[in-house]
């Protein structure tokens, strides 16, 4: 990608949409999304770590996007990450997948493509086999929505 | 429902990581979708469970937010010969399935 074809404030989003945001920003969930998020992940708190969130910062077409859920863990029986769970937060629905892993899952890793209807932060939480559940998020710009047409 | 695609390796050393990629041709119709004035029924794939041995691996919950032609990339390992199942299921109660033999050396 040229990073001159952009004007200065859109390469600073481009830039942030590749690092996971610091735990103030994410604290403001709309309550359709804390209420999808509790449902699936139960209450409690989260730490901000041991998550790579991989996501293009500018989806042309919000119909297929990449999404990467990379999840630090040794995968072993006594420690290992029990589910995953993608919510887009502008969606019409925020929830996009979840998936629940076991010990025959090497790498607490999965690699899917979703549907954004908009501008908007996907939202990653990691529930682990000791209770610790750890999100990400990141930013990203879309093209064409595609969630609509 | 079409025949899923799949890309598993013949052979694996034993506890060593590898790669599986799966994709299923389906439209993942979410209902919300208009075509000529009309919305497009809901048909979606909502399921998709990878067996190691008649073990669950991995158990997918899909909704909305999922991509037409779902599409996943994961890592397993096995430690002895393997039958690996992968199985995709609509809304409807409709099957897609797939299944692949690993050796392990």
């Amino acid at each position: 990608m040229n990073g001159r074809a952009f004007p200065a404030p859109r390469r600073a989003v481009l830039a942030l949409g590749l690092t996971a945001l610091p735990a103030a920003v994410l604290a403001q969930d709309s309550p359709a999304v804390a209420a999808a998020i509790r449902e699936l992940a139960g209450d409690g708190p989260f730490e901000e770590r041991g998550i790579t969130l991989r996501l293009p910062p500018l989806a042309e077409n919000g119909g297929q996007v990449p999404l990467t859920v990379q999840v630090d863990s040794p995968q072993t029986a006594d420690r290992h990450v029990t589910a995953i769970h993608v919510f887009a937060t502008r969606n019409p629905t925020p929830d996009v997948a979840s998936f629940r892993l076991t010990p025959h899952v090497a790498r607490a890793e999965v690699q899917t493509r979703i549907r954004l209807a908009e501008d908007q932060r996907v939202l990653v939480v990691a529930v682990l086999s000791d209770g610790t559940r750890r999100r990400a998020a990141a930013d990203v710009r879309v093209g064409q929505g595609g969630c609509l047409s | 429902m079409n025949q899923p695609r799949i890309r598993v390796p013949r052979s694996v050393r034993a506890g060593e990581p590898f790669e599986i990629r799966t994709l299923l041709e389906h439209p993942m119709e979410t209902g919300l979708r208009q075509e000529g004035g009309r919305a497009v029924a809901r048909d979606l794939v909502h399921r998709f469970v990878v067996r190691v041995n008649g073990e669950v691996a991995l158990d997918a919950s899909l909704r909305n937010g999922t991509a037409a032609n779902p599409y996943h990339v994961f890592w397993l390992r096995l430690d002895r010969a393997a039958e690996l199942d992968f199985n995709w299921t609509d809304e409807a109660g409709r099957t897609a399935r797939a299944t692949a033999r690993v050796a392990v050396t």
